[in-house]
């Protein structure tokens, strides 16, 4: 099995290298960051842009730019903005806003998600299916356009109700915050709730209809009723039985629900003011900058390489049938 | 580890001096879109200590929905009413955590399938355990409920126990798997098993083995048995008493003897009559039973086996007769007003069926007058040999071993005649009928058809040969497309043979009238047929062409004992009159017996025997070929009684690495019983196919007759 994982791993490699020189090469190709330099008002001095065009390595063939800046990337260094910023260190911050915005809001999705399609299958038909049902086509047809101005609404709403600030809904800290580590962490955590919720809710959506017509699959499965006839209550038979295999299907959902969502997240950076990594390939599109768009496109590769490996090591823990030797 | 050592409790519980089970009045209905489906209505019944009661029915008559009622597991939905009583405590009305209390503690249950029974994500060692920890939590540590499980699992003859507690299901075969529920079935020590069909999905040498194991099973926990099956020879030798259900009620109960011996009620006569059996070697007329089940939605007043029964008078239709005690015997009723009649008639059990139902034997077919030897030769197979290769590796694939499905087998089938291929799953008969339908060069060996070699034809001549060879296969409901009329599904076959269309308008309701069905009903869809009617209308279809030889595979083992005697009478009858050849697929022996000229038991990809019906039934040569007919119940209680039976151990062994020399000697009671110098021979010597009696070859080194019906 570990051998079969290491294999996986190695083809993922190669297929990362693939995607992001596929992605360098075509912003490469279309951006013409020399142009918009020369756009200023008052133009720059030729020299400046010679110098700024040999930074760029704009001198050399695309193929030679890419195996360049790769260079750089294997040794931790994702080269230089055009305004001649450090990637980088700009990189590791983003990475962090992007994860502790999404972590939590994925981990409520898949939890509550969950629960809610369980509920639903164990209860078919029932008022709690319907409303279930019901709200889930809601937040699945609302984009989150729709939903974060909502959520913005409300959370407006309450504040004015309570009479203080408590959900705080722009950037992810205040600015000139002073305080303990407690008090910075309350913070946090007030910046947090809002966008976890715009997260979180479109995820239980989503995943509940999923494990509901998975757990359906299994409610009406064999050894459910063996498990019963052993002695064990239904409750106890559906959830120690039934969920655990009807889990299995799910795993590979969770694992590209991941991966996916942590660039897929755009627009909730940008209604929420989080500078994560969707506001960063805005940004680095706007800037004409083809480092910025090829390390945001290798991230993203790697997020989406790593939850396939992650769906085959979930699988392999979830379900013995597929365990290899 | 012998059974002594395995503590259970005393059989004899102080309670349960009554009947462990009573039940009494019970109905149970379901909601569907068609209205109420009473599947239970108005059943009662008992079962004491240690007694086994078997409860015979076909498909719907709600013979497993009164067992579930019992162990409360019967889905929200379903409204019950009437007592059911375990050890004198009233389950209906009992919260689900109060009777799971009871459930795989008191009253345990074993299911039908055992392939889907085990929850797959976890360990068969676990599972097991888990049935003795929900009751005994507190009592019995986990430590010691897995060595528990381990001895449970030795009891139920699985070999290497304390290893296979760590397997999954799926690395069970489907007999061991049965053996696993088995073993949580008693676990607990219960008063009182249930077995739903409990060897229904399984091969008849491993149904031997379970059978056995139930007994075993019994007499340790000393516990009542419900035994549930549509298989009379099942509860044959194994039930005291049986009870015989249809349309939601039971039709007749009595001892086992009584009513295998003196049926009276029509149905059971019916049900004894249309059973071939394995231990008759003259002609047997099988009996029909004509119509269908009713359906349990809306039933009209009177007997509901009125509109099926040979029997009815006006007076059956007025009011649903009650379950009486039949004259002059104790514990025995039936429900049916002419009872004494029944009873009244000369003949006795099956042959009384006979009598009332009027079946008759089918006439030989004109061609069967020549001497076999002289006949066309219409499917020959000469050394067919069939590999597949084992893959390893996604990327760099290589070949890692062989799949020997079909080793080297040769046999003929002649004109008029039916060859029956008998096996257990997995031993290559469906492989060899894929090849012989597949019509290409094989891998080894040569198919001929009609004298035709099939490596030695072009597309045109193997299109041209599909005429004289048509197939049935096993599932009437799969076999069709659904979204065919009936008349395009029998034209089909006529059409792409390019025959003009007045000629296909013409053949096909005169097809419909030669399998038994109505041509009006032509431009109907499947979906509006039964099975026993779809697999009519299959035949129909593999008749079109007007084929020289049909082949079927496995062609009534889906379909109920009633509606199967039906289709075997109809391919008899066909058979004469268009002296068509079969070649007949089929596990069930006793089948093979009723229809079959000639048999090949295959076993492991190889013919291991083969010849005439009679003889190789009535004087068996090859020990496989004898723990095969012993292992299959006959309906007889008294005979079934008195049969040795060979229990074979162990599962088939895989055909990727079949044992050398002779492939059988791995299971063979013969080998085992023999000096070394002797069993190197078998280890040694591959045995090739020696002529035994006339028309009479086995494969074996030690051949001996051994007489087991």
């Amino acid at each position: 099995m570990a051998g079969f994982l290491l294999r996986r791993l190695v083809n993922y490699v190669v297929l990362a290298l693939v995607a992001t020189f596929l992605a360098f090469t075509l912003a490469s190709a279309t951006f013409d960051p020399i142009g918009v330099l020369q756009q200023r008002n008052p133009p720059p001095p030729a020299a400046s842009i010679e110098a700024k065009k040999r930074d760029l390595h704009l001198d050399q063939p695309i193929p030679q730019r890419f195996v360049t800046w790769m260079s750089g990337v294997v040794q931790g260094d994702f080269g230089r903005t055009v305004a001649d910023r450090p990637i980088t260190d700009e990189l590791g911050r983003r990475i962090g806003v992007s994860l502790r915005l999404f972590l939590l809001g994925i981990t409520f999705g898949i939890l509550f998600g969950v629960l809610l399609g369980v509920v639903s299958a164990i209860r078919q038909y029932k008022f709690s299916d319907y409303f279930a049902t019901l709200f889930s086509f809601i937040l699945l047809s609302m984009p989150v356009l729709v939903l974060g101005p909502l959520l913005k609404m409300g959370a407006q709403g309450i504040n004015d109700a309570i009479g203080s600030n408590v959900l705080i809904f722009v950037g992810e800290t205040t600015p000139g915050f002073q305080g303990n580590w407690f008090e910075q962490l309350g913070d946090r955590i007030q910046h947090l709730i809002l966008p976890t919720l715009a997260i979180a809710l479109g995820q239980i959506a989503f995943y509940s209809r999923y494990q509901r017509s998975s757990m359906l699959d299994v409610l009406g499965s064999d050894f459910l009723r063996t498990a019963q006839a052993k002695g064990l209550t239904r409750r106890k038979a559906l959830f120690k039985h039934g969920l655990r295999t009807a889990l299995i299907p799910m795993a590979t959902l969770f694992a590209f629900g991941f991966g996916l969502l942590v660039v897929g997240g755009t627009f909730t950076e940008k209604i929420f003011t989080w500078y994560g990594m969707g506001d960063w390939l805005v940004v680095g599109i706007g800037s004409q900058d083809a480092n910025i768009t090829a390390t945001v496109t290798l991230f993203v590769a790697v997020c989406v390489l790593f939850s396939g490996w992650l769906a085959d090591v979930l699988y392999a823990a979830l379900d013995p049938r597929i365990r290899v030797n | 580890m012998t059974t002594s050592e395995i503590q259970f409790d005393a059989p004899a519980d102080p309670v349960a001096d009554g009947p462990v089970l009573q039940v009494e009045d019970l109905q149970v209905s379901f909601p569907s879109e068609s209205g109420r489906v009473h599947a239970v209505r108005g059943l009662s019944y008992q079962v004491s200590p240690g007694e086994v009661l078997g409860i015979v029915g076909e498909s719907g008559s709600g013979k497993s929905v009164s067992s579930l009622a019992v162990m409360g597991l019967l889905p929200s939905s379903a409204r019950v009413s009437g007592s059911i009583k375990f050890q004198g405590r009233e389950l209906i009305g009992r919260s689900d955590t109060e009777l799971s209390k009871i459930r795989g503690r008191r009253v345990s249950m074993v299911f039908q399938d055992p392939l889907s029974a085990l929850t797959p994500v976890y360990t068969v060692g676990d599972q097991i355990a888990e049935a003795i920890l929900v009751h005994k939590k507190g009592a019995v540590s986990k430590a010691a409920a897995a060595k528990r499980s381990v001895e449970l699992l030795d009891l139920v003859g699985i070999p290497n126990a304390a290893e296979r507690v760590k397997a999954f299901p799926h690395e069970f075969s489907g007999g061991m798997r049965q053996r696993a529920v088995i073993a949580m079935a008693i676990a607990n020590d219960p008063d009182l098993i249930i077995a739903d069909e409990p060897t229904t999905a399984l091969d008849v040498t491993v149904q031997a083995q379970v059978l056995q194991l139930l007994e075993t099973a019994q007499e340790v926990t000393g516990a009542g048995i419900v035994i549930i099956t549509h298989d009379l020879g099942v509860v044959a030798g194994f039930a005291d008493r049986l009870m015989v259900m249809y349309a939601g009620r039971a039709v007749e109960k009595g001892k086992v003897d009584e009513i295998y011996q003196q049926p009276r009620m029509p149905y059971t006569l019916g049900l004894l009559g249309s059973i071939p059996r394995l231990d008759f070697s003259e002609k047997q007329a099988l009996v029909p039973i004509k119509g269908q089940p009713p359906s349990l939605t809306d039933l009209p007043p009177g007997c509901p086996f009125a509109p099926r029964c040979p029997m009815v008078v006006d007076a059956c239709h007025t009011a649903e007769p009650p379950l009486m005690d039949v004259d002059g015997s104790i514990e025995h009723a039936a429900a049916c007003i002419r009872t004494n009649e029944i009873a009244a008639a000369d003949a006795e059990g099956a042959e009384a069926a006979v009598e009332i139902f009027g079946a008759e034997v089918a006439d030989e077919p004109e061609v069967a007058k020549i001497p076999r030897e002289q006949r066309d030769i219409v499917l020959g197979l000469d050394n067919l040999v069939k590999e597949y290769p084992v893959n390893k590796g996604v990327v760099f694939k290589r070949r890692v071993g062989t799949v020997h499905a079909v080793a080297g087998i040769s046999f003929d089938v002649r004109e008029g005649e039916t060859l029956g291929l008998v096996g257990e799953s997995g031993c290559g008969k469906t492989t060899t009928l894929m090849e012989i339908l597949n019509l290409q060069k094989p891998m080894g060996g040569e198919i001929s058809v009609l004298g035709t070699k099939s490596s030695e034809v072009d597309a045109k001549r193997r299109f041209a040969i599909r005429r004289d060879m048509s197939v049935v296969f096993q599932d009437p409901m799969a076999s069709l497309d659904p979204r065919l009329t009936i008349h395009d599904c029998i034209a089909e076959p006529m059409q792409v043979h390019g025959y003009a269309k007045d000629e296909i308008n013409r053949r096909v309701p005169e097809l419909m009238r030669l399998v038994g069905l109505r041509p009006d009903q032509l431009s109907r869809y499947p979906g509006e047929f039964s099975g026993g009617q779809r697999q009519r209308i299959g035949i129909a279809r593999a008749l079109a062409l007007e084929p020289k030889l049909v082949v079927l595979d496995e062609p009534v083992s889906a379909l109920d004992v009633s509606i199967q005697a039906g289709v075997i009478n109809l391919l008899e009858e066909l058979k004469s009159k268009l002296g068509l050849a079969y070649l007949f697929v089929a596990h069930d022996l006793s089948v093979v017996r009723h229809i079959a000229d000639r048999v090949a038991v295959m076993y492991l990809g190889k013919i291991i025997e083969i010849g005439g019906v009679d003889s190789v039934f009535d004087a068996p040569r090859h020990p496989y070929t004898q723990a095969l007919l012993s292992a299959i119940p006959i309906p007889d209680p008294v005979k079934e009684r008195q049969r040795e039976r060979i229990i074979l151990t162990g599962d088939l062994p895989s055909p990727a690495n079949p044992p050398s020399g002779c492939r059988f000697r791995t299971r063979c009671f013969l080998h085992a019983s023999l000096p070394p110098e002797k069993q190197r021979q078998c280890i040694e010597v591959e045995p090739l196919r020696e002529a035994q009696a006339a028309d009479h070859e086995a494969a074996c080194h030690f051949a001996q007759v051994r007489q087991v019906l």
